[in-house]
């Protein structure tokens, strides 16, 4: 076959393989919004889920993903960021750096389920806490923390190296440098990075079904003492986000509307990722530009 | 002169007052980044402990036998006499989606790639860039639901041989969705990342696009290509819902790929919530856990592997 010939059909191909990429994420886009944003109403907001009769609500399953996110992002982010700036400025090349390397490698490989089972072991059935949302909070910070870790020493490590030295050259001390320097030239790299993680974060399920459970206890939303029992801020409560909740009624449902709630939290739930995506990019752009005041 | 003595005096009191605080502070911020390394370090290794001993409870303490676990096909726990716990179903069910899913996905995902990098560098990034990233947001419960209404009733009414529409084929198309943003971004890094002297070389010796990319740009690429499905199947084989939700979760081997089938995800998923705490029967549910860390193990070092052999 003539060369030139062969190359238009293989551009050919090229081609069609990356509009199959692209149709596939309009089709599951366009699908789940066409058929899910018909239900969502603020009724279906706003009243609780049913477990029998059709017409039921997700405030429950809203309010426990946003907290759950809320909770595993306080514990994270710290802890990302710290462990960042380790292997980023601290870390010396050599057998310890190598070995917390594969440590974060091995973390960030584990199957979701394998992190909901050591959550299952550790704080449900060994600190006897039961299905709870710090258990919950805490096995998705096993999960998210590679992610955080590798995005802040990502961001730290595109600060220009001048920067560092100048300061320094000042007389400033490393810690100093740190924390007045590096950490607010890397802050948009580290602050999309933690909004993008939340994304994945708010979408998880399965590391959540056996920490939190399949359940929600009744809430009074005008109790705000986290230690009462059926305040929605207790930390030691059941809580069934709404991905978990996806799945419940799906595989072990019997209210009759299933595929309408499905269709519906399933539209929040992508809605909601979108606005991640889309806060992410923003924010990101706009601290670049007040930081670096290049356009 | 007094009052510079003084304030010399003073100057040098303030520098050192300063000096002993910097001192300390640094000591702090060290201590601090320190300790959350420290507990990555101890989250990893109790991770791994904690499963092991749990997944090796079932042979040690209930006396399955780990080769009869491994390699039989009955899985029959609740049986009243002689439950047999036989996970390979299940193991072969794993490997089969995980294989058949980077078949697909990996050419898709490859071809990508080399569109963004070779074909439109200008705008094919701009445009599959954030498409690649939305895909990857997509929680994987709704690919779930999506092969759920979508593609297990598509299954059913075109093939006459998937009677139910759950099959192993529907839980490899699925996953072939999932693990496609996967590989085409580290596909597209590794494709980029290619020195452009390479790319300049073979047009001066006349040579097509086609054959730039196929005689010079995949052969320098391949590690790098190739570590890209082993992390798409990395994912691939952890992935319990959106799996459990299609594929029908039987316990049989199944005979061709439009019949249902289960992997040790899917099990676990299923079964975990309601066996009893300490039984047998979940005692093997841990046994499985224990094969899914072994296998990302295994994944981890094929993927080192691959990463000693890049060249370039």
């Amino acid at each position: 076959m003539n060369s030139k010939v062969s190359d238009r059909i293989a551009t050919g191909v090229f081609v069609l393989l990356a509009s199959i990429i692209v149709l596939l994420l309009v089709s599951l886009f366009g699908y789940i919004l066409v058929r899910g944003v018909p239900h969502i109403s603020l009724d279906f907001l706003t009243t609780e889920s049913s477990t029998v009769s059709a017409g039921g609500g997700i405030r429950d399953q809203l309010f426990n993903s946003f907290y759950v996110l809320f909770i595993t992002m306080l514990i994270t982010v710290p802890l990302g960021v710290c462990g960042g700036i380790y292997m980023a400025e601290y870390a010396k090349p050599g057998k310890l750096t190598n070995f917390i390397r594969s440590c974060i490698e091995m973390l960030a490989s584990l199957p979701s389920i394998v992190v909901g089972m050591f959550g299952l072991l550790i704080f449900v059935n060994t600190f006897d806490w039961g299905y709870s949302i710090i258990g919950g909070a805490l096995a998705l910070t096993i999960f998210n923390i590679p992610t955080m870790v590798r995005v802040t020493e990502d961001s730290i490590r595109s600060v220009p190296g001048e920067l560092k030295e100048a300061s320094l050259a000042l007389g400033i001390t490393h810690w100093h440098t740190i924390k007045t320097v590096i950490l607010p030239s890397a802050f948009p790299g580290i602050l999309t990075g933690a909004i993008l993680a939340a994304g994945r974060v708010f979408g998880e399920a399965a590391a959540l079904l056996f920490t939190v459970g399949l359940s929600t206890p009744r809430l009074d939303y005008g109790n705000w003492n986290p230690f009462s029992e059926d305040s929605p801020l207790n930390l030691m409560r059941p809580a069934e986000t709404l991905s978990v909740h996806i799945w419940a009624t799906n595989t072990n449902g019997i209210i009759p509307d299933i595929d309408a709630v499905s269709a519906g939290a399933s539209a929040i739930l992508i809605l909601s990722v979108l606005l991640f995506n889309l806060i992410a990019r923003w924010l990101g752009s706009v601290i670049h530009k007040k930081y670096t005041a290049s356009k | 002169m007094k009052d510079e003595q003084t304030i010399t005096a003073v100057q040098q009191r303030l520098l050192k007052s300063r000096q002993g605080k910097a001192k300390k502070n640094e000591f702090t911020g060290r201590f601090i980044v320190t300790v959350a390394a420290i507990i990555m370090i101890v989250a990893t290794i109790s991770i791994t402990i904690f499963l092991a001993t749990k997944g090796l409870q079932s042979f040690l303490v209930s006396g399955v036998s780990p080769i009869e676990f491994l390699t039989s096909t009955d899985w029959n726990p609740t049986a009243d006499e002689n439950p047999s716990f036989g996970a390979f179903p299940f193991i072969f069910g794993t490997l089969a989606v995980t294989f058949l899913s980077a078949l697909i996905a990996g050419p898709i995902g490859i071809g990508g790639a080399i569109f963004m990098s070779e074909i439109a560098p200008s705008w094919g990034k701009k445009v599959l860039q954030p498409v690649i990233e939305l895909l990857v947001g997509i929680p994987s419960v709704v690919y779930g639901f999506i092969g759920l209404t979508v593609l297990v009733p598509f299954m059913r009414n075109t093939f006459s041989g998937a009677q139910t529409g759950f099959s192993l084929l529907s839980g490899v198309i699925v996953l072939s969705v999932m693990i496609l943003p996967t590989i085409t971004s580290i596909a597209t890094d590794a494709m980029i990342s290619l020195p452009s002297n390479l790319r300049q070389g073979s047009y001066a010796l006349g040579a097509t696009r086609w054959q730039t990319i196929k005689k010079v740009l995949i052969p320098a690429a391949i590690p790098s290509l190739l570590t890209a499905i082993v992390l798409g199947m990395a994912r691939a084989f952890g992935e319990a819902l959106a799996v459990q939700m299609v594929i029908g979760n039987v316990r049989a081997i199944p005979d061709s790929i439009l019949e249902p089938a289960a992997t040790l995800t899917t099990i676990i998923t299923l079964n975990m919530g309601h066996t009893t705490y300490g039984s047998v029967e979940n005692n093997t549910l841990w046994s499985m856990g224990l094969v899914l860390l072994i296998l990302s193990f295994i994944f981890i070092l094929i993927i080192r592997y691959l990463s000693s052999r890049r060249k370039l």
